[in-house]
């Protein structure tokens, strides 16, 4: 319903390698990767899917404020994330698990930001460069963006070094085209020439608004006027957002400039656990997109390539324990102290907070220790 | 005498389906306002009523809401923007305090420019962030915005179409908490002017005031008090700006003490101005010092801690018993 000429895809829906001239310049970036690798890339996939639906039951069972499901997404993010190279910078919207989870966050740790109990939920330093969450949307980019210009600023990228030089991959959706931020991170990025890569995933809605309302023309054209490459990739297809996006973070990391991608994908679920998606959008186009599912057709693809039964059953295994646990250890969460309200508001001491933090105390423990 | 039963949610939709029917010019924006009837259901049917060209269901750009907003007004319309969240407001911030709040005065009275944002806000949901906050007092420290909250389903539907009324621009402040408890609306006879405050209950020994959602908890208060033997008198504001101070100059002359409560951190608030007003003005009957309940000054917490952030009842009563203690 939305590819175009210019699509790339490297897997068709059937699961069998597209030939064609203008995947060509990719191919050498799937021949590279080692069956074990591809196997990995259908593990993370199933994997978040199992989360994924076990975080949904969560919430439906009052164990979570909202659940923002991935569903059917699988394949831009795995792709992009497994692009990456270890020293790079991820700065995610707040759709992304399974790039969370590959770049060593615990999807639990997503939940506890669901369920109440954080607004970030980890540490960028400790994993892996994978920022937090950012909520409002489109802005993100513009942090990215900052990020790699201080990057660029200390000459840790642009060396020429695909080990060393750092590119950073910014997240966002197509509603987030719309929003001021977006545009402007674009516009310092080119400025400023960074290394960095924009990585739209077009999953056709914001919330109950389609793309079109965003977009007369395909959302890959947009970066071109400001100055940056922009390529339209077939988001369900796994290898597609592999290769497109090692080819340009490789590109940008050295010095190329900053880089644009929009992913073709489809948001198969709910935009979260508050919304009703049968009040906007038809049976017909989640059909269409279902045919087109990322792991359907990756499963054929490592099928063709010999993975066998035993294979596709023990990764099954492994992923309903993955949701298993996460149902555990979700029931487990605590929730903060109170005193958690008034750590980390200032990096210093505040004799405001202070003060309000010792009226809390002192009136929490007028109740006696029964309260 | 014509008396409905509705959630104050659908008491806006009514309200704003009649200021449609009533001018033309009227339109809404904002973001999945159409089909979808807006993430609370608020413009629920507006959309097939009245169709795509006055129900704008709009790209993702707050700034892009309210900038094109101002403009719409400069050609005649009356738009009414849906902000989805509070906490979502931030992207349109510029085109609202450094542009449509400056306008009319910078073209000299030339220019008027009535436009509504409606802006869910307030805690009690147990939402993600962003989701919670009460940002009013951004609004009421810039001049040329008119803000105001309605705190019942009557109140919302007279306040919106008031508010659609007014040539100046109006922030109009909906308890998202309070958006499902059903009420009466008696759609044939407004009650009292936009900006009026309101007595919500009366007493007699301690004035307690406040806006939104938070006018709920003070009539529990209020009730608690009353098993305890303590006459307490509930003001509902209303309107943040401008604020209608007799009502309160009066019930304060009554009882001689004033508790202000409010969801939204105390400091530099709508809780400090009414403080200070009343200070001033009426001195010499307060028999103690005026007091306020907020939320901390900290950014709204994870919602596993919103009931120790928000005040509720207890929390006003603690305020209440050391006005009395004085
Ligand atoms: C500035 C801002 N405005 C509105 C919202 C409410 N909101 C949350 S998600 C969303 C739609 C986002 O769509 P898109 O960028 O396509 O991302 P997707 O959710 O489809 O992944 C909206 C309007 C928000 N979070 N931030
Ligand atoms: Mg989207």
């Amino acid at each position: 319903m939305s590819y175009t000429a210019a699509t790339i895809q490297l897997l068709s829906p059937e699961g069998s390698l597209v030939d064609s001239d203008a995947g060509a310049e990719y191919r050498q970036y799937i021949d590279e990767l080692t069956d074990d690798q591809l196997r990995e890339f259908h593990r993370q996939m199933v994997v978040i899917r199992a989360f994924d639906m076990e975080a949904t039951n969560l919430q439906r069972q009052g164990q979570m404020a909202l659940w923002v499901p991935s569903l059917g997404q699988e394949a831009a993010q795995v792709g992009s994330a497994f692009a990456t190279r270890p020293q790079d910078h991820i700065f995610p919207a707040y759709r992304e698990h399974v790039i969370a989870r590959i770049r060593g966050v615990d999807p639990v740790d997503i939940i506890r930001m669901m369920r109440g109990v954080t607004h970030g939920g980890w540490n960028p330093a400790e994993h892996n460069n994978l920022h937090i969450y950012t909520l409002v949307i489109g802005s993100q980019t513009l942090h990215a963006t900052g990020y790699a210009m201080g990057v660029k600023f200390d000459g840790a990228s642009g060396t020429g070094d695909l080990d060393k030089d750092i590119a950073t991959v910014v997240y966002f959706g197509d509603g987030a085209t719309s929003q001021g931020d977006v545009s402007e991170a674009l516009i310092f990025a080119a400025s400023y020439q960074t290394s960095q890569l924009f990585f739209l995933q077009n999953n056709h809605w914001a919330i109950s608004v389609p793309v079109t309302r965003q977009s007369p023309v395909p959302l890959y054209l947009r970066p071109s006027g400001f100055g940056i490459p922009g390529v339209q990739i077939d988001g369900n297809d796994v290898l597609a957002s592999y290769a497109v996006s090692r080819k340009n973070l490789d590109e940008t990391r050295v010095g190329g400039g900053p880089r644009f991608i929009e992913a073709l994908t489809y948001r198969m679920g709910a935009h979260t656990s508050s919304d009703d998606p049968t009040k906007y959008r038809t049976n017909a186009e989640v059909q269409f997109w279902q045919e087109r599912d990322p792991i359907a057709r990756f499963e054929t693809y490592l099928r063709s390539l010999g993975a066998d039964d035993a294979f596709f059953a023990e990764l099954a295994e492994e992923a309903a324990d993955v949701a298993a646990d996460t149902r555990k250890r979700t029931l487990e969460v605590v929730p903060p102290p109170n005193e958690f309200i008034f750590q980390n508001v200032y990096s210093e001491p505040h004799p405001r907070i202070d003060e309000q933090r010792e009226w809390l105390a002192q009136y929490e423990a007028s109740f006696g220790s029964d309260a | 005498m014509s008396i409905e039963t509705m959630p104050l949610s659908k008491a806006i939709n009514a309200g704003l389906r009649k200021a449609m029917q009533d001018d033309p010019k009227v339109l809404l924006m904002g973001e999945d306002i159409g089909p979808l009837g807006g993430v609370f259901r608020v413009t629920e049917g507006l959309s097939a009523e009245f169709g795509t060209g006055r129900v704008l269901d709009t790209p993702l750009a707050e700034s892009g809401i309210i900038g094109t907003a101002i403009g719409l007004a400069m050609r005649g319309y009356r738009p009414v923007c849906e902000i989805q969240f509070e906490g979502f407001i931030y992207p349109g911030f510029d085109q609202i305090t450094s542009q449509l709040a400056k306008l009319t005065f910078r073209h000299e009275g030339a220019l008027s420019m009535p436009i509504v944002i409606r802006v869910p806000y307030g805690g009690h949901i147990g939402a993600v962030e962003h989701h919670q906050e009460s940002p009013e007092a951004y609004f009421a420290h810039t001049a040329g915005l008119r803000v105001v909250s309605p705190s019942t389903p009557n109140d919302a539907y007279w306040m919106i179409q008031e508010s659609i009324a007014s040539n100046d621009p109006v922030m109009f402040f909906e308890p998202k908490s309070r958006y499902w408890p059903r009420g009466e609306v008696d759609v044939e006879r407004n009650p009292l002017p936009l900006h009026a405050t309101a007595v919500a209950r009366e007493g007699s020994e301690v004035t307690v005031i406040g806006h939104g959602a938070m006018v709920t908890t003070l009539l529990q208060a209020a009730d608690i008090a009353a098993e305890e033997g303590t006459s307490i008198e509930v003001l509902d504001l209303r309107s943040i700006s401008p604020i209608d101070w007799e009502p309160i100059l009066a019930s304060v002359r009554k009882t001689g003490r004033l508790v202000v409560a409010q969801e939204a951190p105390g400091f530099v608030s709508v809780a400090s101005e009414i403080a200070a007003t009343v200070t001033e003005r009426a001195f010499y009957s307060l028999e103690s010092p005026v007091l306020r309940v907020t939320g901390f000054d900290t950014p709204f917490p994870p919602a596993k801690l919103e009931s120790v952030y928000l005040p509720d009842a207890d929390r006003v009563l603690e305020a209440v018993d050391r006005a009395l203690a004085y």
